[in-house]
């Protein structure tokens, strides 16, 4: 675990220093900002009840359940192969990554394992549906700052990324790709050179982020020092993924825990920023869509011959038991815990979703800030709401 | 004629935003009538060729002092209608309406029965500073408040700012634990970039 | 007479007279609602290319027509008063936004001969300036109005009835009035330089002289670029244009003080909005560029260099205000406050102590390298003095915030 600074502990303590003014306040009495389900910057539909003075939050509670679709339960009266379709409109932005650790969980309780090339295309696929979704939010963040162009950049780029997904497995948005016991099918011709393009591209697009709104000062000042989270506030969170390596936990499943993804057969490296701010969520963000691209190639160069599809039976049925998978999704940890009876369905399934922990914070990280930032806090912890109310 | 006329119509617009001023029930509209009255203020003092005296009404009066009080109407909510039946101070009406008529009579007493009357004709002789010897109005007051009266323009101007620090200093509240949170960055160190990706080494 | 200074006014005023001052009140109108029309379709378009986009392009060639397109359909909706609100001024407001918009205007000249004429042009034999107005106050009419136009938005957003309006136009009235200080500090320079307060005298003023024989005798040299960088900085946050536009942050406030109007209401404050970027840009343009000052390159059609001069000047600025809008994010309420009160108003009240202290020592020979090292150190002590003092203050919270709970 690293130390927390003095300087992180400063702001942690003045962050608290707001809940105590709640009291002393004599002419105001404050007001109750209603931010959603109907608001700009909230993504979808996610509540912030926020009691403010002046400019500045009491508290904040997040109120979620407004797009709350049933995905637990409805698992249960489909088969198997039928769970990912729906899954996939959990985390909508990085929708293969999504199916990933369900057919992991899956082939555990099987005991199957995907032929290497599977493994391989798993990975690389798993790591275009992070760039795709966390490049988005590299142009998101900026606008929730207020400059309105590098979105459009964003947008522009990540249509690269999408269309190599789509033309391996046919969807843009929701490949329904995965299949227990491997991929649905193999890389179509010339889609390797294409995509080794496509990552210089992508590469191009960090620079050109770098410059434009994280070497921006007015970015630098919105975001520096703004909703710190000290390492040890986070781990009680439960936050994952870059929110909490951005404070400085070094912490990431794809080495921690490959569980057949194959990113330990590959030379990558974890990023990590001891400051906890909003700014360092978004540098390490950054740093990992680069890391990415350097992995999808790697992994291109290194990919294996062979089936895609292993041995399974034609008719699904997954023997009795309990397994859990998690996976270092785009937004954070992303975990299925399968129960199964031995059925074409599963029995229960629970699903851990990154941004539902990660936005669980928000009480502890919105009191004493300004209004605006409530925007820049929330964009920097980037949730999907889909991923929150599934 | 044209003077005249201008004349009944700012005086026309002056009372009715003073009537309104104190008949209006909602703060906000009274700070508005405000606004029109110092409007009319403005235009008188343009026929009186104090062209800069206008100019520094609007922006000081209007543009600043009664936004000042709209801003302190709107912070503390104070939108809704004041309890009229309840008076604050006992005796404060009868003694209002005493004040008011005395007033009254004062005014009309000088108007009526003066000695030379209000004649409405300009100062033509004056003392050091007459009014027409060839300055714009702006060069005028220029000279009057940094020559004549510039101990008085020093005084005030200080006036002003004691008055301001002794506002911040009486209004800030020692205890630290209702001062704002002052979230410091956490550092200023930018950790180092990652690598650049080396563009040959993939192929 | 208010209106003396314009040779119109000096010849007799009979019916000419008058109708030509009518004309020129109906073609200023006129000239800046066609302005407006055109600046919003300019602003998208070049956004658009900024962001790799088309933008509007069916209404009209180029998609000119889309700013009429927009403002018809805007006539055409359902004009809606929130319950809450209070509703006289809730219709007042929108007036009161526009009005001193237009009349900012009056005072701006557009044209003229400057390089032998005095800046007069002559119509139906008369001589006058293509300025709708002249006052002796000029410039003061732009202050004094722009500090009128914080009503309009203050107003609104407080008679919706509704928070996040209401949170804006706290923000708006604030943010207005302390930045019309720095607006009016840097503005002072200028009139340091003119003696005059009157527009045209101003423009008369810089299209005289020059250094070298090519440089102009711009304002923005003269008065050595940093009034002219407080005055574009401050103006920005006084039309609450990116990066200042906390008014109507759309990420926090939805749309700000303007976030219940609709229909024509709403049509009118964004005719309000972009009628006061274009006299923000004008302002500066007669301030610090020379206005319409500029050479006459063909004799025969000499009023039209002004205009075209003019125009060309203008132009600049306002494609710098989309690009700010393109590129900048936006500041944060507190960091706004901090910028225009511990940097741009010290800054301009320096600069202007300096550039007086340059003055006077002309005026009484003194020798201008003591006059300049003097006023330099003075500025330093001060500034100093100033960073002192806000550190202390930081330092002393700080520290009894850490004693509180730490």
């Amino acid at each position: 675990m690293t130390t927390v600074s003095d300087q992180q502990k400063l702001s942690y303590i003045a962050a608290q220093a707001a809940d105590a003014r709640v009291n002393l306040e004599i002419e105001s009495e404050g007001m109750t900002l209603n931010l959603g389900p109907q608001h700009p910057a909230t993504h979808g539909t996610l509540r912030i009840i926020a009691r403010i003075d002046g400019e500045q939050v009491i508290r904040a509670d997040p109120v979620m359940g407004y797009m709350h679709r049933g995905y637990e339960k409805l698992t249960e009266v489909r088969t198997y192969p039928q769970v990912t379709t729906l899954i996939n409109r959990i985390d909508w932005l990085g929708s293969f990554a999504n199916e990933v650790p369900f057919i992991l969980a899956a082939e555990k309780l099987m005991e199957v394992e995907a032929p290497p090339r599977a493994q391989w295309i798993r990975t690389i696929l798993f790591e275009m549906s992070r760039i795709a979704n966390v490049v988005l939010f590299l142009g998101d963040m900026a606008v929730q700052v207020g400059a309105i162009t590098p979105v459009f950049f964003a947008f522009r780029d990540r249509e690269h990324v999408l269309n190599q997904i789509e033309s391996v497995t046919g969807g843009r948005f929701h490949p329904n790709f995965d299949r227990i016991g491997g991929l649905k099918d193999d890389f179509p011709k010339g889609w390797i050179d294409e995509t080794r393009q496509v990552m210089k591209k992508m590469r191009r697009f960090c620079d050109e982020i770098e410059v434009l709104v994280m070497d921006n000062e007015i970015f630098q000042a919105r975001t520096r020092g703004i909703g710190v989270i000290p390492a040890d506030v986070g781990l009680s969170y439960g936050l994952s993924g870059a929110n909490i390596r951005g404070s400085g936990v070094d912490r990431d499943l794809r080495r921690d825990n490959p569980c057949g993804l194959v990113h330990d057969q590959i030379d990558w490296k974890v990023w990590t920023h001891p400051d906890g701010d909003s700014f360092s969520r978004f540098w390490v963000r950054l740093q990992e869509v680069r890391e990415s691209t350097g992995i999808v190639s790697q992994l291109l160069d290194s990919l294996p011959s062979g089936p895609v599809m292993a041995k399974v039976p034609r008719i699904i049925k997954v023997p009795a038991g309990e397994a859990y998978v998690e996976t270092e999704n785009p937004l954070g940890a992303m975990g299925y815990y399968i129960v199964s009876k031995g059925d074409l369905v599963p029995f229960r399934v629970k699903i851990r979703s990154a941004s539902f922990s990660n936005v669980s914070i928000t009480p502890w990280l919105l009191q004493g800030v300004y209004v605006p930032d409530i925007i820049t806090i929330l964009a920097s912890l980037y949730f999907i709401l889909g991923d929150i109310d599934r | 004629m044209s003077e005249v006329i201008v004349f009944f119509f700012a005086a026309a617009i002056i009372l009715v935003g003073a009537v309104g001023v104190v008949v209006a029930r909602n703060p906000v509209h009274s700070a508005l009538f405000l606004v029109q009255t110092l409007f009319g203020v403005a235009i008188i003092f343009l026929i009186q060729d104090a062209n800069f005296l206008a100019a520094v009404q609007i922006m000081v009066y209007a543009g600043a002092i009664v936004i000042l009080f709209l801003f302190v109407i709107m912070l503390l909510g104070v939108d809704s209608a004041e309890e009229l039946d309840v008076d604050p101070i006992a005796g404060q009406r009868p003694l209002a309406v005493v004040l008011g008529a005395a007033l009254l009579g004062v005014g009309l007493t000088v108007v009526l029965v003066a000695a030379k009357g209000i004649t409405g004709a300009r100062a033509t002789a004056g003392g050091e500073h007459a009014l027409d010897n060839g300055l714009s109005d702006v060069e005028r007051i220029g000279r009057v408040l940094f020559t004549e009266y510039v101990f008085a323009f020093e005084a005030t101007a200080a006036l002003l700012t004691i008055a301001v620090i002794g506002a911040v200093v009486l209004t800030r509240r020692a205890a630290a634990a209702d001062m704002l949170p002052d979230r410091e960055p956490a550092s200023f160190e930018l950790p180092p970039l990652a690598p650049a990706i080396d563009e040959e080494e993939e192929h | 007479m208010i209106l003396a200074l314009d040779p119109l006014y000096l010849t007799n005023i009979g019916l000419a007279v008058v109708l030509i001052a009518l004309l020129k009140v109906v073609l200023a109108f006129a000239i800046v609602l066609v302005a407006v029309l055109f600046m919003v379709w300019f602003e998208r378009k070049v956004i658009a290319d900024m962001q790799h986009r088309i933008g509007p392009n069916i209404a009209g060639p180029w998609g000119l027509f889309q700013t009429l397109a927009d403002g018809l359909k805007l006539l055409m909706k359902e004009d809606l008063v929130p319950e809450h609100s209070n509703r006289f001024v809730f219709k007042l407001a929108p007036f009161l936004a526009i009005v001193p918009a237009f009349l900012t205007f009056a005072i701006i000249p557009i044209g003229g001969n400057f390089e032998s004429k005095g800046g007069s042009v002559r119509i139906f034999g008369y001589d006058t300036y293509l300025q709708v107005a002249d006052p002796p106050i000029g410039i003061l009419l732009f202050l004094a109005m722009s500090s009128i136009a914080v009503y309009g938005v203050m107003l609104a957003g407080w008679s919706s009835g509704s928070k996040f309006p209401l949170l804006g136009s706290v923000r708006a009235s604030a943010q207005m009035v302390s930045y019309e200080a720095a607006l009016g500090l840097s503005v002072l320079a200028v009139i340091l330089q003119t003696g005059s307060l009157s527009t045209h005298e101003m423009v008369a003023d810089q299209a005289a002289g020059g250094f070298l024989g090519f440089i102009p005798n711009w304002n923005i040299i003269v008065t050595g670029f940093v009034p002219f960088l407080i005055f574009l900085i401050a103006g920005t946050a006084e039309l609450n244009r990116p990066p200042f536009d906390l008014v109507e942050a759309e990420q926090e406030l939805v749309g700000g003080f303007h976030t219940e109007y609709s229909s024509f209401r709403f049509a009118i404050f964004f005719l309000a909005e972009y009628l006061n970027t274009i006299n923000m840009s004008a302002i500066i343009v007669t301030l610090f560029l020379g206005g319409p000052s500029g050479p006459v390159l063909i004799e025969g059609i000499d009023w039209a260099w002004g205009i075209l001069w003019f125009l060309v000047k203008l132009f600049v600025f306002l494609f710098a205000f989309v690009w700010f809008r393109a590129t900048l994010p936006r500041f944060r309420y507190d960091q706004l406050m901090d910028l225009g009160w511990k940097l741009l108003i010290p800054l301009s009240l320096g600069w202007f102590l300096f550039l007086a202290a340059l003055n006077i020592g002309n005026d009484r020979g003194w020798n201008p390298g003591v006059v300049v090292g003097v006023t330099i150190v003075g500025g330093f002590a001060g500034g100093a003095l100033l960073m002192a003092a806000i550190r202390t203050a930081r330092t002393e919270r700080i520290s009894q915030e850490v004693d509180a709970h730490g």
